[in-house]
């Protein structure tokens, strides 16, 4: 594959946070039409799957509520639950968002799902934090993830020349 | 900016990350650090090249050793960075079009 294209492929998924605000937006396009993004959103079984999680509770229509459980050998390592404000299909959703134990805090989801043609789509998240620490520990999160499972992969690679 | 995406793609490598974890917990020679890979000593080098040009690193002559530090400074601007976050967004999206793609051909057939 053209080194540029790759490259340009690999850049899908943009992210504005701009300094001094307490809000972010993500923004992608998909080669799917929006009726199946918008399903990938809906569905309890999709979105255990792209998500990496178990749900256990995914109530989508308006007032609706939803619980996602993830486990690692056995013991649960990421709880996140939110309230669906506003559910419209292939349209919008309006929801919050809380990962259970964390310092980001609830946050303020609106997911907007746009048809591009009947085989693109694209959607914009914008999300909402308390306040701009809120947001800079969230951006920190996956940052230390990786740091820690590299240290992880260390200790391993020690323990096992013990 | 171009030197922060520099850092990003420093801190992608696994060996650069295990490289940062072990010189944070103290200053070491290039020695001291490739004897804790099984990777080639130069490419050892390598990644304490790249490491160093960003600055997440720092080379301090103390005698006839060459001893490696960590900067903090450089090291907290990283970590307020965007870049992770994105790609862990890419990820989760890119899995996303996979599973539908896969729905959509099994509810066809």
């Amino acid at each position: 594959m053209n080194q540029k294209i790759k490259a340009e492929m690999e850049k899908k998924t943009k992210i504005t946070a701009e300094e001094g605000k307490q809000e972010l937006t993500i923004t992608r396009e998909f080669e799917l039409p929006v009726d199946l993004l918008f399903k990938a959103y809906s569905e309890s079984e999709l979105v255990e799957q792209w998500m990496g999680t178990k749900v256990l509770k995914l109530e989508s229509w308006n007032h609706g509520s939803y619980q996602f459980e993830t486990s690692y050998n056995g013991s649960v390592v990421f709880k996140a639950n939110g309230t669906i404000h506003t559910f419209l299909a292939n349209q919008k959703i309006v929801r919050t968002f809380e990962i259970e134990n964390m310092p980001i805090g609830v946050q303020l989801e609106f997911l907007e799902f746009e048809k591009l043609s009947d085989q693109t789509s694209k959607l914009t998240t914008q999300i909402i934090y308390k306040s701009e620490k809120h947001r800079a520990e969230q951006l920190k999160l996956p940052f230390a993830n990786g740091l820690n499972m590299a240290h992880d992969r260390l200790q391993e690679i020690f323990n096992n020349q013990k | 900016m171009n030197l922060r995406r520099d850092v990003f793609q420093a801190i992608a490598d696994p060996t650069r990350r295990s490289i940062l974890l072990l010189v944070a917990a103290q200053s070491m020679t290039a020695g001291a650090i490739a004897s804790n890979f099984n990777t080639a000593r130069p490419t050892v080098s390598k990644h304490l090249q790249i490491l160093t040009e960003c600055e997440l690193l720092e080379q301090e002559q103390i005698g006839r050793e060459m001893y490696y530090h960590i900067n903090p400074e450089k090291m907290k601007e990283v970590s307020d960075f965007i870049e992770p976050f994105r790609k862990m967004w890419d990820d989760r999206f890119n899995k996303l079009e996979a599973v539908m793609k896969n729905y959509e051909s099994k509810n066809k057939s």
